[in-house]
């Protein structure tokens, strides 16, 4: 195994290209486990973390792009991208430890294609874009595509992900992310469920999007509750709803970590709580982008 | 203040200095198991089996030998065969145990091992040995391994304990009974029966320090080693037994332990990094995986527990029936015979009968883990306590105060008590605020109590005075939670010299006499009562030598505050210091040794009472608050014994809610990390408030009981009663995980 | 097999050393740099035994390749004290006896600087969240909970 460092995303392509058993990584939180129980055996470990652009964090007026390789704990810490999309940041906080949040990122936690990754219900429920680099150029994907099932993403095996943008959230917006294990801290997600609404002025929701994770072979949209919020206030009736839509969507395993009913039942629970945190999150902000 | 028992005057005992090694241990300095490098050392591999149950074919080491850098390849057939040797059943067991001969028995079995330059080549070495195996069925539980005709683990396997002995052969070992009176007649007093089933899983002790030797073998046959143990002296008898050698060519050092709680009394990498180094010429270097950890070392037993008591409406329990059967894992030695003696041991039931069956499976062998046996058996029948207070409408603690075992009590194992300290842990738990403070919402309130007796068994200690006036205290007892202190502190108040003024020391199994494992709590008592003993043949020798300076009779000369006095204060009196500097001219150099087999061993008792908070949509339990409180006999390092009550009972927090073996079909164990086999982290937990009970041991001249395990006994018991009481439903199969708890609030609420 | 030359800064003095490219750093820092002080526990980043500050950021030493600390900053428990005179939290580890066997306690001790350097004042839930890549399996936490609370304390006052 050869450790390579390219400084330069045309750089880290052409050595893709050349060498057929490279793997890239960012902060090698899943790989390390991976080479060590026999599960991935690269010939070269291709590290992105000394590429500029893929460790970065920046905004303007549209959106904010955020590198792919950015290690989790420059989002948390980040003030102002911490209040415009809390959820987001409390998804990278709860991957892994504060020791893994100084290597884990977006990248690595998307492309592991892990149906449990954390922060992907909460990128998604933002609309995130994912920028690809290969040797035939850039592509801008959404993040909802990128994983076609466990472990598996549309990514060429000589592509990678540079940086994710998301649009800057509307006054009135709101999201959150939740997930349920059973220990406080340390634990791999058995259900996660990220939210986010827009509210109209009068205060019902003019705009929701509601994505589950660990419950299907890949993280998945609640079309159905995301259409039933729109003009309410998220209010008991609707939130039933939103549960029993939620645990409809579901198609998950039994396995070591939860139940198929297990996972159904306390999808609708958390998809409910992550609804009601983003809304009290879109009332509280008004106008302040 | 007078000197009472409540205050015994002590200078050092019960006060909370600083441990001797704890500088090494802040600064990274500390040498555990796996930080030995030696020159030329190599690094070794095991080759372990990936069946649960299999027929070893063929062993191809040839790949493996051939390759550049490889130094040794080792497997069953490189042992010697202890069965045509006639050897003891067990110790066969661990021999086959260390590596696997004709059969793998679990899932990790060792069958073949490595050495070589580096440890990326021995890890490939090891991959390329070829072993051919044919799959046989295996039995995971007790119940697969009991049913009729299951595929047997030992085909000679007779199970020991019935009469008359049955004709075919089974997987269960052994069967254990104590009984006393009349079932019916109790039954039949009774004015409320529960029964109730329980289950639990294996757990493993989760110690944070994978195994680890080194070992250097010399030509002569003689060969040292150094390892993470709880004692190297079985280290070094079992290990001279696997090879086939006498004792005395071992040498064995004691690391640094990283931990055990008994998962370490026992070997495996030992013989095998001897022979490696053997047969390479150079030292070896082995350390496990945590996967390894996990696959192959010394869980607890999986167990079916039956228990049915009786009570009448004024709170006595009139009868106990309780049928356990424990898995053994590999081979035979469930902590079933500990259950037994231990199951109903805290309460004076007139009529009771309590069967237990050893059962093999196949999994990894168990080893101890903390109290072994007591915390299932305790969890059933605390569990069903709580039942029968809730039925009676009486308080927890007052049910438990009706039945407790105090002086004089019929042990159900057997013997009287002596002095104990069981009321006294309830009463102190039922004065606490804890116990009455206000629940919120989805809380739940639950006690339970625990039992030990703790062990005595074998130490030595060996004091030196210094030519300063400063004293080593060399033991045998590798210390696993700050012994070392309270050796120290034992001494200091023995000798009357500063705590600071002694150096406490765990020597090799060459340079101190033969000591017993760091286990069933016994160290602070056995290991410490030898220290005490050390301490008073020196300071017998000190009035000597003070009475020949002064030319007096020795019954004239009194030790007091490190210090020879002389009684009627005729002579200035010759500190410590003064007569280790004269030493050469009074008779030579001062120093005593003291070897005992420790008797008067109290046994300990602790009650704990913890409130949860139950989410009634996701089943997630969480602690809010706990309390333990716990008879110590006397605290000579009331740091240390917090110490071992919180790690107690929050390793008891992770067995209750979450802590588990998951096997597959095929009998491969399905979570073998720390990432899923989920033991509690800090942000699990509430502060574990501690109340130290104070009875003193009368057999111990400091009253020492042992603290080191019954902290893990109650609490999964407490957890299942607080689980019942926020939320009304009864969790009967451990861990209490949030699926089950989510599973039964539905069933509660259809 | 080549092994690649990597330069680094080690508790403040320049170090470097070789290693294979696969190899991690605990491993490299352990059997190449002859600094034991950071454990192996797990091998896979869970128990955080193996924490070190690697450009000032407490990482778990078994998930980082080797050469990925060319050119890094690390701070090993060995680099806690300065010049023979403890950290606070290594005085306050001392006298709250916030260890049992001592194997975690490298790793809390690192886990515990990267707190504080970050929150001078600490909240429990926040300490106890923090510390929650650390695994402790003889202490039960607590002691070791107000062991940094004590810490902080003293550090807030200097």
């Amino acid at each position: 195994m050869k450790y390579a460092a390219p400084s330069s995303v045309e750089e880290a392509t052409s050595l893709l290209s050349s060498s057929p058993s490279a793997q890239v990584f960012a902060g090698a939180t899943d790989i390390v486990p991976q080479i060590h129980g026999g599960r991935q055996a690269p010939e070269v470990l291709v590290d992105l973390k000394k590429i500029d652009e893929l460790v970065s964090l920046t905004s303007d007026d549209k959106k904010w792009t955020v590198g792919a390789a950015t290690p989790t704990v420059e989002l948390t810490e980040n003030q102002a991208f911490s209040q415009e999309f809390p959820g987001i940041s409390e998804a990278a906080g709860l991957i892994g430890s504060d020791q893994i949040q100084s290597r884990s990122s977006l990248g690595g936690n998307l492309c592991n294609g892990s149906p449990a990754a954390d922060s992907v219900p909460a990128m998604m429920v933002n609309g995130t874009r994912a920028l690809i680099a290969g040797p035939k150029g850039n592509r801008l994907v959404d993040v909802s595509e990128v994983v076609t099932g466990p472990g598996q993403t549309c990514l060429d095996s000589d592509e990678f992900v540079v940086e994710f943008e998301i649009d800057r959230a509307p006054s009135l917006t709101g999201d959150a992310y939740l997930r349920m294990i059973p220990r406080t801290e340390m634990d791999i997600a058995v259900v996660g469920a990220g939210a986010r609404v827009t509210l109209a002025e009068d205060g019902t929701i003019a705009a929701a999007a509601l994505a589950l994770g660990a419950v299907a072979p890949t993280v998945v949209r609640v079309t159905a509750a995301e259409e039933a919020l729109i003009g309410t206030t998220a209010d008991e009736d609707t939130l039933a709803v939103v549960a029993a839509a939620a645990s409809a969507v579901c198609n998950p395993i039994d396995d070591k970590r939860g139940t198929i009913a297990y996972r159904e039942q306390v999808a609708g629970v958390l998809a409910k709580r992550a609804v009601l945190i983003a809304m009290e999150r879109a009332q509280q902000r008004n106008g302040d982008v | 203040m007078a000197i009472t028992e409540e205050n015994p005057g002590y200078k050092w005992v019960g006060t909370r200095p600083i441990r001797p090694d704890g500088l090494d241990k802040v600064t990274g300095k500390a040498q555990f198991g796996a930080d030995l490098t030696l020159p030329g050392m190599l690094f070794g591999k095991v080759v372990r089996s990936p069946h649960a149950h299999a027929r070893i074919l063929s062993i191809d080491t040839s790949a493996a030998e051939s390759m550049l850098g490889v130094k040794a390849v080792i497997t069953g057939s490189d042992f010697p065969d202890l069965v045509a040797n006639g050897a003891h059943p067990m110790a066969i067991d661990v021999s086959h145990n260390a590596i696997a001969r004709d059969k793998v028995l679990y899932e990790g079995h060792v069958v073949a091992a490595v050495a070589a330059t580096t440890r990326e080549l021995a890890e490939a070495a090891a991959k390329a040995v070829e072993v051919s195996y044919e799959v046989l069925p295996h039995v995971l539980t007790v119940d697969e391994a009991m049913a009729d005709n299951a595929p047997l683990l030992h085909e000679g396997m007779i199970t020991k304990g019935v009469d008359p002995a049955p004709d075919q052969p089974s997987n269960i070992a052994s069967r254990i009974v104590h009984e006393r009176g009349d079932l019916e007649q109790g039954f039949g007093e009774a004015e409320v029966v529960v029964e109730r089933e329980f289950t639990t899983k294996p757990v493993h002790q989760g110690y944070i320090e994978p195994h680890a030797a080194v070992a250097d073998a010399n030509s002569d046959g003689r060969a040292n080693i150094w390892c993470s143990s709880q004692g190297h002296f079985q280290m070094r008898a079992d290990t001279a037994s696997v090879l086939g050698v006498s004792q005395g060519t071992l040498k064995v050092t004691a690391a640094e332990i990283g931990g055990g709680f008994g998962g370490k009394t026992v070997i495996y990498l030992e013989p095998i990094a001897v022979r490696l180094s053997q047969r390479a010429g150079r030292p070896v270097k082995l350390v496990m995986d945590r996967d390894e950890v996990f696959r192959a070392t010394g869980p607890t037993s999986g167990t079916r527990i039956k228990v049915k008591m009786g009570v009448s409406n004024d709170g006595k329990l009139t009868a106990a029936e309780v049928w356990m059967a424990f898995e053994a894992g590999a081979y035979a030695g469930s902590p079933v015979g500990a259950a037994g003696m231990t199951v109903i041991a805290a309460y004076d039931i007139p009529h009771f009968l309590v069967e237990g069956y050893d059962v093999v499976c196949n999994k990894p062998r168990v080893a101890a883990y903390r109290a072994p046996g007591a915390p299932m058996a305790a969890f059933a029948v605390e569990s069903v306590l709580d039942e029968l207070a809730r039925s009676i409408g009486m308080d927890p603690i007052d049910l438990r105060l009706a039945n407790a075992a105090v002086e004089g009590t019929q042990a159900s194992y057997g013997p009287k008590f002596p002095r104990i300290g069981f009321v006294e842990t309830l009463e102190a738990i039922k004065e606490h605020p804890n116990y009455t403070a206000e629940l919120g919402p989805n809380q739940g309130r639950g006690v339970a109590a625990g039992f030990w007796f703790n062990a005595g068994m074998n130490s030595s200690a060996t004091v030196h005075i210094n030519e300063n006036g400063t004293a080593t205290v060399v033991t045998g007892s590798p210390d696993i939670g700050g012994s070392r202190q309270s050796m120290a502190l034992m001494a200091a108040e023995e000798l009357g010299i500063p705590y600071e003024s002694i150096k406490p020391v765990v020597a090799d199994t060459e340079t101190v006499g033969f000591t017993d494992v760091t286990g069933g709590s016994r160290v602070t008592l056995a290991t410490g009562a030898a220290v005490v003993d050390a301490c008073r043949i020196v300071i017998e020798d000190l009035r000597a030598r003070a009475a020949k300076t002064w030319d007096v009779e020795v019954d004239q000369v009194e030790w007091v505050d490190g210090q020879a006095q002389h009684v009627d204060g005729s002579q200035p009196p010759l500190s410590l210091d003064a007569l280790a500097a004269k030493s050469g001219r009074t008779g030579g150099p001062i120093s005593a040794n003291a070897s005992l087999n420790a008797r008067g061993v109290g046994a300990a008792f602790s009650t704990q009472v913890c409130d949860v908070e139950v989410d009634p949509e996701t089943g997630v339990t969480r602690v809010v608050r706990y309390l333990t409180a716990q008879d110590a006999g006397r605290a000579i390092s009331p740091d240390y014994v917090e110490g071992q009550m919180q790690g107690g009972v929050v390793q008891g927090i992770g067995w209750g809610l979450n802590e588990e073996y998951v096997h597959d079909q095929n009998g491969n164990m399905e979570n073998p990390s720390f990432l899923d086999y989920r033991m509690p982290v800090a942000s699990d937990l509430p502060m574990i408030e501690c109340c130290i009970v104070e009875v003193p041991n009368p057999a111990h001249p400091y009253g020492v009981r042992g603290v080191g395990e019954v902290g893990i006994v109650p609490p999964m018991a407490a957890l299942g009663n607080a689980i019942k009481d926020a939320t009304g439903v009864r969790l009967t199969d451990l861990p209490m995980t949030p699926i089950k708890v989510l599973e039964a609030l539905n069933e509660q609420s259809d | 097999m080549a092994r690649t030359h990597i330069t680094t800064v080690i508790n403040g003095d320049e170090v470097d050393f070789l290693a294979e490219d696969s190899t991690s750093l605990l491993n490299a820092l352990r059997d190449e740099v002859g600094l034991t002080g950071a454990k192996e526990g797990c091998g896979t980043g869970d128990c955080g035994a193996c924490s070190i500050l690697l450009d000032e950021r407490v990482t778990c030493s078994c998930l980082v390749f080797a050469p990925e600390a060319n050119g890094a900053n690390i701070l090993t428990v060995e680099g806690l004290a300065d010049a023979g005179e403890l950290h606070p939290l290594q005085q306050c580890f001392l006298e709250g006896a916030a260890l049992q066997c001592g194997i975690c306690t490298p790793g809390f001790l690192i886990a515990a600087k990267a707190l504080l350097d970050k929150n001078p004042d600490p909240t429990e839930t926040e300490i106890r969240y923090a510390l929650a890549g650390n695994l402790c399996r003889c202490t039960g936490y607590d002691k070791i909970v107000r062991a940094v609370q004590e810490a902080a304390m003293q550090m807030r006052e200097q």
